[in-house]
C-alpha cells in the first residue's frame, strides 16, 4: 500500500511550509530516511525525510507551493500502484513563477463551526475522540473536526455523533463535497508590479509582531549608561587574551543582562494567559538579522557562562542563523531578549517584545557625548538602553529597578563578579 | 561399621561378589558421569545450575539397592546420582542436562528437575526442603490406596532446618506414612557448616522430636547405607512407620559448578582428608581384601563405565533440541496452555 | 430447583464427588470433627470416615505439600485452607510444586488437586484476614483459578474443579457462605473457563467475580431506575479467562467497568482491560474504569473499612463516568 508524504511540523510553531525543492523525482527509488524535499518553515529550511521505502510515485505539491502542516505533498509506494484519494497534482512552478498556494482540503482544517468545544490546543491538529467515535466517523464519512465533543477535554464520543446524525437532513451528502481549490494569481509582464510571495519567516514576523503590539500593553524605559570604565575593562581584557577571539560590547551587555535578571526574577518571566511563569534560569534570546528577516537564537544559562563562552556561542549561533541552519530548539525557549542596533549607528530605539517573554532590551550605539561628571562637563562614552516591558508582568518600578542594576553592572565592571 | 562377615579362609559367596561388583560399578558410573558433566558444563553444553554428586555416591547406591521397582524416589536438586542409581539411563540423564528433547524430562526440566515415570523417579526439586512434604504425600497416597510401596525421600542436611521438614516429619509420624527420610549430611549447606546452621548437629536427633525412629549412618560405606535402608524399608513397608536416616557423607566438589572445590569455607586439607574415605575406594578395598577384585578387573570395570559415559555424552550432544512447538505443551493437561 | 445456601451447595459438591470417586479426599485444618471452620464439610467425616476426611495440624505448607505429592501419584486431594490468608504459608507448594509439576517433568506427572477455602474480606477482621489473592494465583501458568459468586455456580464449578486434571485454586467468598440461591436438583457441572451474564444490558458492561457480582447486580438495579441498562458479566473462572465473553459484551455496550475486591496494582482488572484494549479498541467509547479495594492494608475501624471496600455505590459512580454522565 502506498504511503502518504505529509507536510510535517518541522518547528514548534509551524502551521504551514513552503516546499522549496524536491530532492527526489517521480519514479526515483526511496530508502527509509532519504531526504525527499526541502521545506522552508517559519524559521529555517528543513528537510522532509522518507518514513517508508519504495518509489516516489507522485509529487502532489509542486516546488514553491505552500502547504499546511499534515497535508499531503506526495506518495511513496510500489511502481504502478494505484493511489487512493489522489488529489490533482499542481503544475510545477518554481519559486519565482506564479504563486501556487494550497488551500487546506476541506474537512481537515477546523471549520468555523468546529469551535464549539476546542478539542485541543490550537497548535495541535489532533482531534480527541473515543476509538468508537473514530470508527463510526470513518464508517459514515463524518468529519470529526467539525463535531463538538462533549466528553472530558472535548473528547468526541458516540453520543456526539448520534446528535450530528440526528440533526443532519436526510438528503445531505454523507461526505462534504468540493474539491481542493488552488488560487493562482495572474502574473506577467506589463502589470507594473511583481508579486513576491511572502516567505514563511516574513509571515511569522508579521503575525507575531502584530500580536505583540496589539494585545501586549507595552511601556518603555530608557536609561543612559556611562561606558568609560567598561571601555577600559574590555580593552585590557582583549589585550590580555590576545590569542583568543575578542570580547564584544554585546557580549558584555548580555552577561550583565543575565546577571541582572538573576537579581530581578520578576523580569525573567513569561506571560502565559492564565498565569505568569517566572524562570529560574536565564536564557537570552539574541535578535540576529538575517537576509530576509530576523531570528532569535538563544544563549542558554547565560548567567552561568563566562564572557568568553557567551562570546563564542553568540558568534557561532549568529553564523548558523545567517545560514539558516538553526534547529528549532536553538531558537526557542528564551526568557528575555536583547536587540542591538548599535552597529547601525542607532542612538536608541524601542524593540518589540518577543512573546511570551515579558521584556526586551534595545541596545543603541556607544557614542561620545557630553556628560556631567563630578560637576563638570566631560566627553564620555555613553550607551542608551531601552527596555520594553509587558505591563501585565512587569510594572514600572520593577522594570526601573532592574535597569538600575543593569546600569550599575555596566558602569562598574567589577560588580559583575561580586 | 557393619561389613559383611567374610572370612579370608573361605571363598566369597557368589551373590556377594555380584552385589558388591554391581555397587562398585554404579558408584563408578556416577563418578565418571559427574566428571563428564563437569567437563560438559565448562564447555557450555550444560547451562544453569549444576550440582555434582562426587563423593556422595554410596548414599544413592546403597539406598536404591534396598528398594523395589515399584517404590518411589524423590530428591532435591543434586540428583544426577540418584537418577542413575535408580536405573535411569545415562543417556536420558545426560540429554536432560543438555536440555535435549531426548532427556528424561524432555529438555524442560534440566539438571535440577530430572523426572522418570517408568522408574517412579518423582523428580529433582529446586526449592530446599520443598520435596519433603511431597515425599510424605506420595507415601500418604500409597497408604490411602492400600499399597505397600515405600517412598525414599532425599534431602540435604541444610533442609533439616526448614519448616517443611518439620511439618512433614510430624505428619508422617502422626499418620504412620511409609516414607524414609534420607538426610544426606555432607557437612555444608552451600558454604555454611552444619554447626553454623543447626542448633543440634547430631541431626538424627531431630527425628525424636516427632517420635520417629532415626539413625545416623556412615554414608561413605555403601554396605552400611544398604543395611540401614533395609531396616527402614521394612519398617515402612510392613509397619507403616517412617524413619529418618542421617547419612554422613562429603562432597569433594563445590556446591555447584560456580564455586571452587573447597572455596573459602573449608580447607583443602579437609577435602583431602575425606578423599581417604572415598566411598568407591572404601568398597574396592574391601573387595580387594576379600580377594574378589583385582586391579585388572577394576580397570576393566572403569573402562566399561567410561565407554558408557562417553556414549551418553555423544548421544546428548547429537540429540535434537525440543521442537519450538513444545513451549506451550504440558502447562495444562489439555489445551495449549495459553489463557488469553 | 431447591433454594440452598452457598455453603450447602459446596457441601453437596464435595459429597457428590467423594461418592463418585474414592480417589477424592478432603484434608485441612478442622475439616473433620469440627465440620470446617465455615461448616462447609458438615457431615462428611460421618459419611466418609477419617481416612478421607483428614484433620491436619496447623501446618499449611506441610499438608499442602502432602496433597501435591498424593496428586502426583493419582489421588485427587481437596486441600482446604481455613482462609486463603493462611495459604500464603503454603504458596511455595502451590506455585513451585503444583503449578509446575507437569511442565518440568515433561508431561510425566500431573497434579489434579483443588486448593479451596474462603478469600476476600468479611467484616472488621483487620489487615491480615481481609485479603483477596486471586490475582496472585492467576499470574501463574499451570494453575487454574475459580471464584464462584452464587450457590449454583459454587456447586457446579467445584465439581468441575475436583474432576479437573490440573491444580485448581478455588476461592470462595467468605461473605457468600450464607447467601441463598436456586440450585438444580439433578447432577450438573459447570465448565471452568466460562463466564456468565448475570444480567443483560446494552449500555455498560460490569465485569466482576465472587462478592463483587452481588454488588454489581445491586448497582445495575439502581442504574436501571435511571434508564441505564448495565450488563453484569460474572467471570466465574479467573484463569483461564473467558476473553470471548468479555469481548462480546463490551463490543455490544462499548463501555466497561471492572470491579474486584483485591488491590488495583496488577489485579484481575488489569488483565481484563488489557484484553479489551488489545482486541476491540475501536469498540470503546470511553476508557475502561476499574473499581478495586483501596490500596491499603484493610483497616479495622468500621468506617475506614467501608471506605476501603468495593460497594455498589462505587460501581455506580464508575458506570456513570464511562457513560459520561458523571
Amino acid at each position: 500500500m502506498a504511503t502518504k508524504i505529509l507536510m510535517e511540523a518541522l518547528s514548534p510553531t509551524m502551521e504551514e511550509g513552503r516546499l522549496v525543492e524536491w530532492k527526489k523525482k517521480e519514479g526515483d527509488a526511496v530508502a527509509l530516511g532519504d531526504v525527499l524535499a526541502e521545506v522552508e518553515t517559519d524559521k529555517a529550511v528543513m528537510e522532509i525525510v522518507a518514513r517508508s521505502a519504495g518509489t516516489l510515485l507522485k509529487q502532489i505539491a509542486a516546488a514553491g507551493a505552500t502547504v499546511p502542516v499534515s497535508q499531503l505533498v506526495g506518495w511513496i509506494g510500489q511502481p504502478g500502484e494505484a493511489l487512493a484519494d489522489g488529489a490533482p497534482a499542481p503544475t510545477a512552478a518554481d519559486a519565482s513563477g506564479p504563486v501556487v498556494s494550497a488551500a487546506p482540503p476541506p474537512g481537515t482544517a477546523a471549520s468555523p463551526k468546529a469551535a464549539a468545544t476546542p478539542a485541543s490546543d490550537p497548535g495541535s491538529s489532533r482531534v480527541k475522540a473515543s476509538p468508537l467515535a473514530r470508527k463510526i466517523a470513518a464508517d459514515q464519512g463524518l468529519n470529526l473536526a467539525s463535531v463538538a465533543g462533549s466528553g472530558p477535554e472535548g473528547r468526541i464520543i458516540k453520543r456526539d455523533l448520534d446528535a450530528v446524525n440526528a440533526a443532519r437532513p436526510a438528503s445531505a451528502p454523507s461526505r462534504p463535497s468540493a474539491g481542493p481549490s488552488w488560487s493562482v494569481s495572474p502574473a506577467g509582464p506589463g502589470l507594473g508590479y511583481t508579486d513576491v510571495p511572502l516567505t514563511q519567516i516574513r509571515k511569522t514576523i508579521a503575525k507575531r509582531l502584530a500580536q505583540s503590539i496589539g494585545p501586549i500593553p507595552t511601556f518603555y524605559l530608557t536609561t543612559e549608561v556611562d561606558m568609560e570604565r567598561m571601555w577600559e575593562a574590555r580593552a585590557s581584557l582583549n589585550a590580555a587574551g590576545e590569542d583568543q577571539s575578542k570580547i564584544s560590547f554585546n557580549d558584555i551587555i548580555m552577561k550583565a543582562l543575565a546577571t541582572a535578571l538573576i537579581e530581578h526574577p520578576a523580569c525573567n518571566a513569561w506571560w502565559q494567559d492564565d498565569h505568569i511563569r517566572y524562570w529560574n534560569d536565564v536564557h537570552i534570546s539574541m535578535a540576529v538579522a538575517i537576509p530576509d528577516g530576523l531570528i532569535t537564537p538563544v544563549i542558554r544559562h547565560a548567567d552561568r557562562k563566562s564572557l568568553r563562552q557567551i562570546g563564542a556561542e553568540a558568534k557561532e549561533l549568529a553564523g548558523r542563523a545567517r545560514n539558516r541552519k538553526l534547529m528549532p530548539e536553538e531558537y526557542t525557549g528564551g526568557t528575555f531578549s536583547i536587540s542591538n542596533l548599535g552597529m547601525f549607528d542607532i542612538d536608541e530605539f524601542t524593540a518589540v517584545i518577543n512573546p511570551p517573554e515579558a521584556g526586551i532590551l534595545a541596545v543603541g550605539r556607544i557614542a561620545e557625548r557630553p556628560a556631567v561628571v563630578d560637576g563638570a562637563i566631560a566627553i564620555r562614552r555613553r550607551l542608551r538602553l531601552t527596555m520594553s516591558c509587558d505591563h501585565r508582568v512587569i510594572d514600572g518600578a520593577t522594570g526601573a529597578a532592574f535597569l538600575k542594576t543593569l546600569k550599575l553592572f555596566l558602569e562598574n565592571p567589577l560588580a559583575l563578579v561580586w | 561399621m557393619a561389613a559383611p562377615a567374610t572370612s579370608k579362609s573361605r571363598a566369597p559367596d557368589a551373590s556377594i561378589v555380584e552385589v558388591h561388583t554391581r555397587y562398585l560399578r554404579q558408584m563408578t558410573l556416577i563418578r565418571r558421569f559427574e566428571e563428564k558433566a563437569g567437563e560438559a558444563y565448562s564447555l557450555g553444553k550444560i547451562g544453569g545450575f549444576c550440582h555434582l554428586y562426587i563423593g556422595q555416591e554410596a548414599v544413592a547406591v546403597g539406598v536404591m539397592a534396598a528398594l523395589r521397582g515399584d517404590d518411589y524416589v524423590i530428591a532435591a536438586y543434586r540428583e544426577h546420582g540418584h537418577a542413575l542409581a535408580r536405573g535411569l539411563s545415562p543417556r536420558s540423564v545426560m540429554a536432560e542436562l543438555f536440555g535435549k528433547a531426548t532427556g528424561c524430562s524432555s529438555g524442560k526440566g534440566g539438571s535440577m528437575h530430572l523426572f522418570d515415570r517408568e522408574h517412579r523417579f518423582m523428580g529433582g526439586h529446586g526449592i530446599v526442603g520443598g520435596q519433603i512434604p511431597l515425599g510424605a504425600g506420595i507415601a500418604f497416597a500409597t497408604k490411602y490406596q492400600g499399597g505397600d510401596q515405600v517412598c525414599a525421600c532425599f534431602f540435604g542436611e541444610a533442609a533439616a532446618n526448614i519448616g517443611a521438614f518439620h511439618e512433614a516429619l510430624n505428619m508422617a509420624s502422626l499418620w504412620g506414612l511409609p516414607v524414609v527420610f534420607l538426610c544426606e549430611n555432607n557437612g555444608y549447606g552451600m558454604g555454611t557448616a552444619v554447626a553454623r546452621a543447626s542448633a543440634v548437629v547430631d541431626l538424627s536427633r531431630k527425628g525424636t522430636a516427632y517420635g520417629m525412629v532415626a539413625e545416623a549412618v556412615d554414608g561413605q560405606s555403601v554396605l552400611a547405607v544398604r543395611q540401614a535402608m533395609d531396616r527402614a524399608v521394612v519398617r515402612a513397608r510392613t509397619e507403616m512407620q517412617p524413619t529418618l536416616l542421617e547419612l554422613r557423607t562429603y562432597r569433594y566438589v563445590g556446591h555447584s559448578m560456580s564455586d571452587a572445590a573447597h572455596g573459602t569455607y573449608r580447607t583443602k586439607e579437609e577435602v583431602e582428608e575425606y578423599r581417604r574415605r572415598d566411598p568407591i575406594n572404601v568398597l574396592a578395598d574391601q573387595m580387594r581384601a576379600g580377594r574378589y577384585l583385582d586391579d585388572v578387573a577394576f580397570k576393566a570395570l572403569n573402562d566399561e563405565v567410561l565407554a558408557e559415559v562417553e556414549d551418553a555424552y555423544e548421544f546428548a550432544d547429537r540429540s535434537a533440541d525440543p521442537d519450538p512447538s513444545q513451549l506451550f505443551a504440558d502447562v495444562y493437561a489439555r489445551g495449549p496452555g495459553k489463557v488469553s | 430447583m431447591a433454594t440452598i445456601t452457598y455453603r450447602d451447595a459446596l457441601n453437596q459438591a464435595l459429597r457428590e464427588e467423594m461418592r463418585r470417586d474414592d480417589k477424592v479426599f478432603l484434608m485441612g485444618e478442622e475439616v473433620g470433627e469440627y465440620h470446617g471452620a465455615y461448616k462447609v464439610s458438615r457431615g462428611l467425616l460421618e459419611e466418609f470416615g477419617a481416612k478421607r476426611v483428614i484433620d491436619t495440624p496447623i501446618a499449611e505448607l506441610g499438608f499442602t505439600g502432602i496433597g501435591v505429592g498424593a496428586a502426583m501419584v493419582g489421588l485427587r486431594p481437596i486441600i482446604e485452607m481455613m482462609t486463603f490468608n493462611f495459604a500464603l504459608l503454603a504458596i511455595d507448594q502451590i506455585v513451585n510444586s503444583a503449578a509446575k509439576m507437569r511442565y518440568m517433568s515433561g508431561g510425566q506427572f500431573g497434579c489434579p488437586i483443588v486448593f479451596r477455602g474462603p478469600g476476600g474480606s468479611a467484616l472488621q477482621l483487620g489487615a491480615q484476614h481481609s485479603q483477596a489473592f486471586e490475582s496472585w494465583y492467576a499470574h501463574i501458568p499451570g494453575l487454574k483459578v475459580v471464584t464462584p459468586a452464587t450457590p449454583a455456580d459454587a456447586k457446579g464449578l467445584l465439581k468441575s474443579a475436583i474432576r479437573d486434571d490440573d491444580p485448581v485454586v478455588f476461592i470462595e467468598g467468605e461473605m457468600l457462605y450464607n447467601t441463598k440461591g436456586e440450585v438444580p436438583e439433578d447432577e450438573y457441572t459447570i465448565p471452568l473457563g466460562k463466564a456468565d451474564i448475570k444480567r443483560d444490558g446494552k449500555d455498560v458492561t460490569i465485569v466482576c467475580h465472587s462478592k463483587t457480582v452481588t454488588q454489581a447486580l445491586k448497582a445495575a438495579e439502581q442504574l436501571a431506575t435511571e434508564n441505564i441498562a448495565a450488563e453484569v458479566l460474572d467471570l466465574r473462572t479467573i484463569r483461564p479467562l473467558d476473553t470471548d465473553a468479555i469481548l462480546k459484551s463490551v463490543a455490544k455496550t462499548n463501555r466497561c467497568v471492572v470491579a474486584e475486591e483485591g488491590w488495583e496494582f496488577a489485579g484481575i482488572g488489569a488483565q481484563v482491560v488489557d484484553v479489551i484494549q488489545r482486541e476491540i479498541f475501536d469498540a470503546l467509547d470511553a476508557p475502561v474504569l476499574r473499581v478495586t479495594g483501596a490500596d491499603v492494608p484493610m483497616p479495622y475501624n468500621k468506617l475506614l473499612e467501608k471506605a476501603a471496600k468495593v460497594d455498589a455505590a462505587k460501581i455506580i459512580v464508575a458506570a456513570k463516568r464511562v457513560l459520561y454522565l458523571a
